[in-house]
């Protein structure tokens, strides 16, 4: 149920239809793409790959976003509001949606 | 490889455990549940509760859709094996669960044409290539992979294709994370939500966990750096007293989930009103059937199948091991009748459940063998 | 040192896949069926090769099965494998291969240009490995008994002067030396089935180690306690069974354990452990601590070796075990699979 990894699109493809050619590292395979093209997706876009089916498209701001936060756990709590502020908001239940590219 | 090795990036890792050694109160024990057992096989794969203080007790929910199935589900499954117009297709998952006589493999050696296939839509591809032959796709999971299966049953009804069948064990995390919240001698302090199953079903339908029940639950990644970081974030709600919904993995997960999923589910499956989940009992609404639409297409009707009940034996402490109650190690069963290889429970028939996981990646550290001069 | 020992008793009712995969139902088998029946009371743990004296000459021999499918695939083929791998057998266990011989059980069917490219592709490895094929025999099977074509080799060679292998001569403190990249050929060989339906740039691993072990043993044959090549099962089984022969635990530096991107890719996204799969054109050796780097440069030196690596250290714990461990201090135990390892989604 869990095993799901990210992937770059490398091509659209018409057959079969909804699908994309996808790479991890060297590997590649076709990948149904139905269930992002509503995100709309293209060659270079990262999605997240589950038996053979693109379930969801990376956001590279929100990575770096969390890569960032961790970065500075550890240092004093002014300098953590800081980055609260220009990151999504931790503490927020409902947090801000972001819109695809 | 992108978006995997940064979240394992040793620095960070180290950092994050360090606050996580910061955060947790030595006067407090903490009890936190990972539901899903792709996070159970992340947490022994990558050792991470070396990483945490020993006050922080990670307990190892339902979460594995091989697991909680009944061996007789397996059973009705395997019946339909045994017409040799059939090819029997299952995730590699299912190959070496047992059923009453015998496991996939253990049948396909008898001469049953099993076949592993990584995706519903290569079972699909094998029921186009084989005109003359029947497949059958014995679908598992929660509502991570039952849009995928959804998808490819919508594909066989556009382009007819009528030598496919589903036989669907598909069940859903909620029912399953409500039954562990129901139950009397429940000891959770908070959730490490499912990241995968979330993509699908947004992060919405865990809010009366939160609410309700006063649990913070925090969905979470599968890298090193992603589970870490979600203990940091519920220690910081329990030390707060706080109890909210948040999502850890954004990168993927979004705050409504997969509309396209949701629909394509919508539009094959309906609710089974009960199911079976071995070592839990009996659920109401947790799992899926296909609707009428597809009727056609139901391993269920297509077949006749036995249908029987079969329990595991009594001394399996499966239950009380899913709700934290007892460790894998703590059943009578453990290491000795039930192992990995010949697994009596559901939590050691998948190398993700509870006690596999334990048995595979952990406990030979503990024990300390003497040896001969 | 004596090894922790258990009584192994072969109870399934048939024979399994699981049972050739090279994991712990291959060696319950083995230990359970085979050896108290053929091999007598010997308490010499099982090698790759059996060392023998003849008239005062000591030997080694060896005997091995190739089935694969398909017959052909990037990187090589049934006839390479065969070759290479009873080479690689007799090397490991510390001899110069000399002379082989074939047998061959096909199906009726099969193409002979099939057959032929074969029997060439042995013959171009015989000599690129200096080993003669001596003879051998043929029978062929009804269609459908044979999965086109099975190979058995046996092989004999000399002992390379000066190397004492044996998994008792281990001590805390030895390092644990792996030759080159793994997974290469299992997923290959995965991949070349086409069920799966990925691609990838890979290509089996497929080769002679002998020139490996060779500069090996030449700089660090006193301190050389014991090679085997992770064949079926992988490093995680050939690792096991040494820990379990010596009754001490090898501890693993995850992160220093050279694995091809494709191959990392293709196990992510299956659910493998690059640890579990076939190689077969590596091997593992355990040296003394002090010929370490000069077994290490040794190697990365020889042609194809310069992916050697330290990769981990013999420890007294956890006893017959093997445990990785990350560069951030996550643990594990890594164990043998059973059968083969199977794709999961979960």
């Amino acid at each position: 149920m869990c095993l799901a990894i990210p992937g770059k699109i490398i091509s659209l493809g018409d057959d079969p239809a909804h699908s994309a050619l996808i790479d991890v590292v060297g590997v590649r395979r076709r990948v149904d793409v139905s269930l992002v093209e509503p995100d709309g997706i293209g060659p270079g876009d990262w999605v997240l790959i589950h038996v053979g089916f693109a379930m969801s498209k990376l956001r590279e701001q929100d990575a770096i976003d969390q890569l960032r936060m961790l970065t500075v756990l550890g240092e004093t709590e002014a300098a953590m509001e800081e980055v609260r502020g220009y990151s999504a908001d931790v503490d927020d239940p409902q947090p801000k949606e972001h819109s695809s590219p | 490889m992108k978006y995997i090795d940064e979240f394992r990036e040793p620095e960070l890792i180290s950092k994050t455990a360090e606050e996580i050694r910061r955060l947790a109160d030595p006067g407090r024990h903490y009890r936190m549940m990972e539901v899903c057992g792709g996070h159970t096989h992340a947490i022994y794969r990558f050792g991470l509760k070396g990483l945490l203080p020993p006050n922080i007790e990670l307990v190892h929910g339902p979460g594995c859709p091989v697991c909680v199935l009944p061996m007789g589900r397996i059973d009705d499954g395997l019946s339909m094996a045994a017409d040799g117009n059939v090819i029997f297709t299952a995730f590699g998952d299912m190959m070496r669960v047992p059923g009453t006589h015998g496991s996939p493999l253990e049948h396909k050696a008898r001469g049953a044409d099993i076949r592993i296939v990584y995706s519903p839509a290569d079972a699909l591809k094998l029921a186009r290539a084989n005109p003359g032959r029947h497949v059958m796709f014995f679908a598992i999971g929660f509502e991570t992979t039952a849009p995928s299966t959804a998808l490819t049953l919508m594909r066989a009804k556009a382009e007819g294709i009528r030598n496919f069948s589903v036989f669907c064990n598909h069940v859903t995390i909620i029912p399953a994370i409500r039954a562990i919240l129901d139950s009397p001698d429940m000891r959770i302090d908070a959730f490490i939500g499912p990241g995968h199953v979330s993509t699908v079903i947004g992060c919405r339908p865990y809010e009366w966990i939160a609410r309700h029940e006063g649990k913070p639950i925090v969905v979470s990644g599968f890298e090193p750096l992603d589970v870490l970081q979600s203990v940091v974030m519920l220690l910081r709600q329990l030390q707060r007293g706080e109890a909210k919904v948040e999502n850890q993995y954004r990168r993927v997960v979004s705050w409504d989930g997969n509309r396209a999923a949701l629909k394509a589910m919508a539009e094959v499956f309906t609710l089974r009103s009960y199911f079976e989940w071995r070592g839990m009992g009996f659920i109401s609404q947790s799992a899926l059937a296909l609707n009428d639409a597809y009727a056609d297409w139901d391993a269920e009707k297509r077949f006749s199948i036995p249908g029987i009940r079969v329990t595991d034996p009594k001394a399996a402490q499966c239950g009380e091991v899913l709700k934290g109650v007892l460790k894998p190690a703590q059943c009578k069963l453990f290491g000795n009748e039930c192992t990995p290889e010949r697994p009596v429970g559901a939590l050691m028939v998948s190398s993700e459940g509870a006690c596999a996981a334990y048995y595979l990646y952990e406990h030979r550290k503990n024990m300390l063998v003497a040896i001969p001069a | 040192m004596a090894a922790a020992s258990t009584k192994v008793r072969f109870r399934d009712a048939q024979i399994e896949m699981a049972h050739g995969a090279g994991g712990k139902a291959s060696r319950r088998l083995i230990e359970g069926l085979f050896a108290p029946i053929l091999f007598g009371s010997s308490s010499e743990p099982l090698g790759d090769a059996a060392h023998i004296s003849m008239n005062g000459t000591r030997l080694a021999i060896t005997a091995d099965s190739f089935v694969v499918s398909p017959l052909i695939f990037p990187g090589g083929s049934i006839g390479e494998l065969a070759v290479n791998g009873t080479v690689n057998d007799l090397a490991v266990s510390g001899a110069r291969a000399e002379t082989l011989v074939v047998t061959f059980v096909l199906e009726a069917g099969l193409p002979t240009e099939v057959l032929e490219t074969e029997v060439r592709a042995m013959g171009r490895a015989a000599s690129a490995a200096g080993v003669a094929i001596a003879g051998g025999d043929t029978k062929v099977v009804e269609h459908g008994k044979a999965d086109r074509m099975y190979i058995t080799t046996a092989g004999v060679g000399r002992l390379i002067p000066g190397v004492q292998c044996s998994a008792r001569s281990a001590r805390p403190g030895d390092v644990v030396l792996l030759s080159g990249p793994i997974g290469d050929h299992g997923i290959t060989i995965l991949l070349a089935r086409g069920e799966l339906d990925l691609e990838a740039d890979l290509c089996s691993d497929t080769r002679p180690v002998l020139p490996m072990v060779e500069a090996l043993a030449e700089a660090a044959a006193p301190g050389l306690r014991w090679m085997r090549d992770p064949t079926r099962g992988g490093v995680a089984t050939a690792l096991n069974e040494f820990a379990r022969d010596c009754g001490l635990g090898v501890f693993l530096y995850e992160d220093q354990v050279p694995v091809r991107d494709a191959v990392r890719g293709a196990c992510e996204l299956l659910g493998l452990d690059p640890l579990h799969i076939a190689n077969e054109g590596q091997f593992l050796a355990v040296v003394a601590p002090e010929y370490g780097n000069r077994a290490l440069k040794s190697l990365q030196r020889t042609e194809g070796g310069y992916g050697a690596r330290i990769i981990g250290e013999v420890r007294e714990q956890p006893a017959c075990a093997v445990l990785a461990s990350t560069t951030y201090g996550g643990t594990r135990i890594v164990d043998m699979l059973v059968g083969d390892p199977l794709p999961r989604i979960c």
